[in-house]
């Protein structure tokens, strides 16, 4: 665990830079490998950028609309740089009604986009693990397993290193392969359903291992929501592959 | 093997594994154990306000809590002070506290009175003489701010500053709507 990251008279968030690196390497590696998915670099660029932007922009005025008295008496709290004072769900409305708005305007194909983003959300799944090593967040329950860590005052499931190793796993199976020297043919949008099908699979078991599940019904709700994911993934992997293959 | 009959195999699978795996009573934190962290219980502590005066973390169970470890000599500690006064002085009332734990190993009583009485502080300013609650809550960086909930258990963590007065406002608030 490494909160801090202390160098001289600076204090360097550490979850907030490896999420930062995960993000940058991820939008490289999109770029990279955009051509092979039938996508152009720098729409991608610019649709991953207006996104965030956006994104960023709307989930700070989405909680300043929710609290406005503290807002009109201090107007100087929309530009605090307060992580804490952001909405996720305005900033996912904004950011992909503006990815849509974006992606419609330059005639961008929704699945070969979504294929062509999908290794930057797999790098990022894999800083966002690390994060969560580095903050001590997102642990998991108590264990006399030999691997357990010693964290938050008991002998832990290394939750968040399962979390690292299974979205590793995760970005070597939606690499892009070549079989006899050309990209193994697939149809638009697999590699992201893939990858949705494989992220919700692997939080759906390793959410057994955490220790802070919110619980509903006496069942883990993130498990829930993953074995749904799962389903509408692998629902969509099988009917838009069929279609592509009668087409 | 068919697509279908995978899928359906997989999910199967997964909705055996929720079941499997639902957690037994004390597997998840329930907020029983002190650490300071999100979701547990705000380790106890016992120290002495700056008028000599003994307070136990534990008296404040039923209110709403912000535990603020600072300093004299760090400008974002400084920054924020005035914000918290301003809080305290509007949720007071309403059953909230600040417990303001000043890092006194790293730093000196004399600055403490000077601060004082400079922002006119009326909450309690507890002195960490020797380091012992610093180390307790981990202390990696100053500011750090735990907000406590009327049970006891930390809802947020936040290391460095300042805090907005927004974000102040509207943890308090969070907070105290528990209460009502």
């Amino acid at each position: 665990m490494l909160p801090i990251l202390q160098i001289g008279p600076l204090a360097i968030q550490t979850p907030g830079l490896i999420l930062l690196l995960g993000l940058w390497l991820g939008l490289s590696l999109s770029e990279r490998l955009a051509p092979r998915f039938n996508s152009d670099a720098n729409s991608l660029y610019n649709l991953v950028f207006f996104a965030l932007v956006a994104g960023l922009l709307g989930a700070r005025l989405g909680y300043a609309m929710q609290n406005m008295q503290h807002f009109i008496a201090s107007p100087i709290s929309l530009v605090s740089l307060n992580p804490g004072l952001l909405d996720i769900s305005s900033g996912l409305a904004v950011g992909l009604l503006v990815a849509f708005i974006y992606g419609n305007r330059k005639a961008l194909h929704l699945w070969s986009t979504l294929d062509a983003i999908t290794p930057m959300l797999a790098v990022f799944a894999i800083a966002l693990a690390l994060s969560h090593y580095a903050s001590g967040s997102a642990f998991g329950s108590v264990t006399t397993l030999p691997w357990g860590i010693y964290l938050w005052s008991a002998k832990r499931h290394p939750s968040q290193i399962y979390e690292a190793i299974l979205a590793i796993i995760i970005l070597w199976n939606i690499w892009p392969k070549y079989e006899n020297n050309v990209i193994a043919p697939k149809f638009p949008g697999a590699t992201f359903l893939l990858f949705l099908a494989l992220s919700a699979g692997a939080r759906l078991f390793i959410e057994a291992f955490r220790g802070d599940s919110t619980l509903i019904l006496g069942l883990r709700y993130a498990q829930l929501i993953a074995w749904g994911v799962l389903a509408i993934s692998l629902f969509a992997l099988h009917s838009i592959g069929r279609r592509s293959v009668d087409g | 093997m068919n697509m279908r009959l995978f899928s359906v195999a997989i999910l199967i699978i997964g909705a055996t594994w929720i079941f499997a795996s639902a957690p037994s009573e004390g597997s998840t934190t329930d907020g029983k154990i002190p650490a300071p962290q999100v979701g547990f219980l705000a380790p106890e502590f016992t120290l002495k306000t700056i008028n000599g005066e003994s307070i136990d973390i534990s008296d404040f169970r039923g209110q709403a809590v912000l535990i603020n470890l600072w300093a004299t000599w760090c400008p974002p500690c400084r920054a924020e002070m005035p914000d918290m006064q301003q809080a305290y002085e509007r949720y007071n009332e309403q059953g909230f506290t600040i417990l303001a734990i000043n890092a006194t190993n790293q730093d000196s009583i004399p600055a403490v009175e000077a601060f004082i009485s400079e922002h006119g502080l009326t909450f309690p300013i507890l002195l960490d003489t020797q380091g012992d609650v610093s180390k307790l809550y981990q202390l990696r960086s100053l500011p750090t701010s735990f907000f406590v909930d009327p049970d006891g258990i930390i809802q947020e963590v936040i290391i460095g500053g300042p805090m907005s007065e927004a974000l102040l406002f509207t943890r308090i608030e969070n907070l105290l709507s528990e209460m009502r």
